[in-house]
């Protein structure tokens, strides 16, 4: 695969290079506007698009601070996206950091959840916590927070079923994790990571609005940038509710999670599609 | 069905005025609100040009513009061409005569084909079949397990040979065991794979060549987006796909993957995915889907 970046000369060739990256109509238009405010007859408009895009990545809140012990960290989304698979990949490197980890296994409902995070927890070689299946995925988050108390783990790292935001009573639930964590810990959980599949179109802003509203989403994991989508819906949350990414997955294997480099990610998205 | 496209367009028909006729000029600005109306619902950027190439061409018909009212006839337009897409069909698998009927199952990953292969296998036990399931993903952690226990809530068998994880002798298998006792459908549950992973798509090959399904089945993602087309296209390319399976429709996803998929392989969809249980799982209407991608 090369890595081909072309001349944008025109408001029409941006627009139609912004809307394959999937940043969607409404957000297209106001970038080409601001641009097009900005250039000069006959300029290669992506050096001005590139600053445009970087300026709104960077606009997004940073990642909070705390000083509370343990950190809880809840990973959210919908269905499939690689939540499990991240957290594996999460684990690892804050271990690689230093980091004591605890993986909180509260997925109770898919088949098979709870034995593939266990795989990832013991390739990452970090502390587990495992449901009993069908039981209350608050529960396990009561228990997690106890046991990375008594064994000196930090952070604990919650994976939670997939759900769809439309569902209202899984929706309820993570609010419920949510409670039993800040009964348990000051201002938890620190960080709500949304995971966000790069090849999401424009239902990625319906998922981050909703997320946001009931879990606290605070952050993005965009994974599987490894293909060929760019998840460039993360631009227009990023100028719409103002939510960073924070991590970005890069394939199926352990290390193939790195934090999220702006710069690199506005180069990628120029590059080899078109 | 089509009130919300209707309504959208009445709107843009309104602004112009009563007094005026329907002239090139003034369809032009209602493609422009179906243009947009379908990049909003994700449909891919070129499908949407040469959709609205077309619509163009038999809108701007002389019998369309005089006709008494014009704006409906371009919504009737939009509808039909949007069905003609998606094609005569009634969804479910097609007839075959072959025996075991073996139907592979693709896709990105994440898409839903493990939970569809239950999904199928419980669709086919009403029908009166008897399948058995085979789980060929040796590398996403706990995958077979997370079949066999798809299987069980099936209500079918899983061929599950211990200890055996080559892929290609796994699918074998499954053939084997369903010709010595009866089993009439093999259902081939594939590991997610990206379209531009050589290694894994020349894996999918193998599995293919060694098994010769009568039905591959596409399973996308319906919240997917513009890439659509390039991973469907793909997979197309390298190993043919013979159905579409819409999954995680029970979203408030417009939906227009369906579109992209569908024009870059030109096979109907057979089904919907609409929740996580194995009850979830419907025939394809083309009303439906249409609606849901004009759905304003
Ligand atoms: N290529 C690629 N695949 C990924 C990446 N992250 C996850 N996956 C794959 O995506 C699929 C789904 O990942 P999971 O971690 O099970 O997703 P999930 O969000 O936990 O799924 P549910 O719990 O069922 O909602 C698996 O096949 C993963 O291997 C990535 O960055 N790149
Ligand atoms: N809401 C909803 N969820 C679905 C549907 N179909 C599948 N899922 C969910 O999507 C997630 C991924 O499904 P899987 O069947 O594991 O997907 P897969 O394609 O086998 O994934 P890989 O094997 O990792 O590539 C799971 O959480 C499923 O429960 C659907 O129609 N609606
Ligand atoms: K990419
Ligand atoms: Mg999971
Ligand atoms: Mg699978």
């Amino acid at each position: 695969v090369g890595t081909r970046t072309r001349r944008i000369e025109s408001a029409d060739a941006l627009e139609e290079a912004l809307i394959t990256c999937d940043v969607g109509v409404a957000a297209t238009d106001r970038i080409v506007e601001s641009v097009r405010r900005k250039a000069r007859r006959g300029d290669d408009l992506l050096p001005l698009v590139r600053e445009e895009i970087l300026s709104i990545l960077q606009g997004a809140a940073p990642p909070p601070v705390t000083g509370a012990h343990p950190r809880v960290v809840l990973i959210v989304g919908v269905n499939g996206t690689g939540k499990t698979t991240s957290i594996g990949k999460l684990a690892n490197l804050l271990k690689q950091e230093g980091q004591k980890p605890l993986v909180c296994a509260a997925d109770t409902f898919r088949a098979a959840a709870v034995e593939q995070l266990e795989i990832w927890t013991r390739r990452a070689d970090v502390g587990f916590v495992r449901a009993q299946p069908n039981s209350d995925p608050a529960a396990v988050v009561f228990d997690a927070i106890q046991s990375a108390k008594a064994r000196q783990l930090d952070p604990v790292l919650v994976d939670t079923a997939g759900r769809l935001h439309t569902r209202v009573n899984l929706m309820k639930e993570l609010d419920k994790i949510k409670r039993v964590a800040a009964r348990e810990v000051e201002g938890a959980p620190h960080e709500v990571l949304l995971v966000l599949d790069a090849t999401v179109g424009q239902n990625g802003v319906a998922q981050a609005r909703e997320f946001m509203k009931v879990s606290g989403v605070n952050g993005i994991i965009l994974t599987k940038l490894d293909g060929t989508a760019k998840g460039g819906v993360a631009v227009a949350i990023a100028q719409d509710l103002r939510l960073p990414i924070r991590y970005v997955g890069t394939g199926e294997q352990i290390d193939d999670l790195v934090p999220f480099n702006p710069r690199e990610y506005v180069d990628a998205l120029f590059e080899d599609a078109w | 069905m089509f009130d919300s496209l209707s309504n959208r367009l009445q709107d843009v028909f309104a602004n112009l005025g009563r007094e005026v006729r329907l002239t090139p000029e003034t369809v032009e600005i209602a493609l422009r609100e179906i243009r947009m109306a379908l990049l909003e619902a994700d449909v891919n950027f070129k499908v949407v040009k040469a959709f609205v190439d077309k619509v163009r061409d038999r809108a701007v018909d002389a019998e369309v513009l005089k006709s008494l009212s014009p704006g409906q006839q371009v919504v009737r337009i939009v509808r039909d061409e949007m069905l003609a897409l998606f094609g005569d069909t009634q969804g479910g698998l097609p007839p075959v005569s072959a025996t075991p009927r073996v139907i592979l199952m693709l896709g990105l990953q994440g898409s839903g084909k493990t939970t569809t292969t239950g999904k199928l296998a419980k669709w086919l036990v009403k029908q009166g079949k008897h399948p058995i399931v085979v789980s060929t993903d040796v590398r996403r952690p706990a995958a077979i397990e997370q079949l066999n226990l798809v299987a069980k809530q099936a209500g079918v068998r899983a061929h599950d040979p211990a200890g055996n994880l080559d892929p290609v002798s796994r699918a074998s298998g499954a053939m084997q065991e369903a010709r010595t006792l009866g089993y009439d459908t093999i259902i081939v549950d594939t590991a997610g794979r990206l379209h531009i992973d050589d290694e894994l798509m020349v894996e999918l090959e193998a599995i293919k060549a060694a098994v010769q399904p009568t039905d591959q089945l596409y399973v996308a993602d319906a919240m997917t987006g513009q890439d659509a087309i390039k991973s469907a296209g793909e997979f197309n390319r390298r190993v043919g796909v013979t159905g579409v399976v819409l999954s995680k429709m029970d979203g408030d996803a417009r939906g227009g993957a369906a579109l992209s998929v569908v024009s870059v392989v030109g096979v109907p969809i057979a089904f919907t995915g609409s929740g996580e249980r194995l009850e979830d799982l419907e025939a394809f209407h083309p009303d439906r889907v249409v609606s849901r991608v004009l759905g304003m």
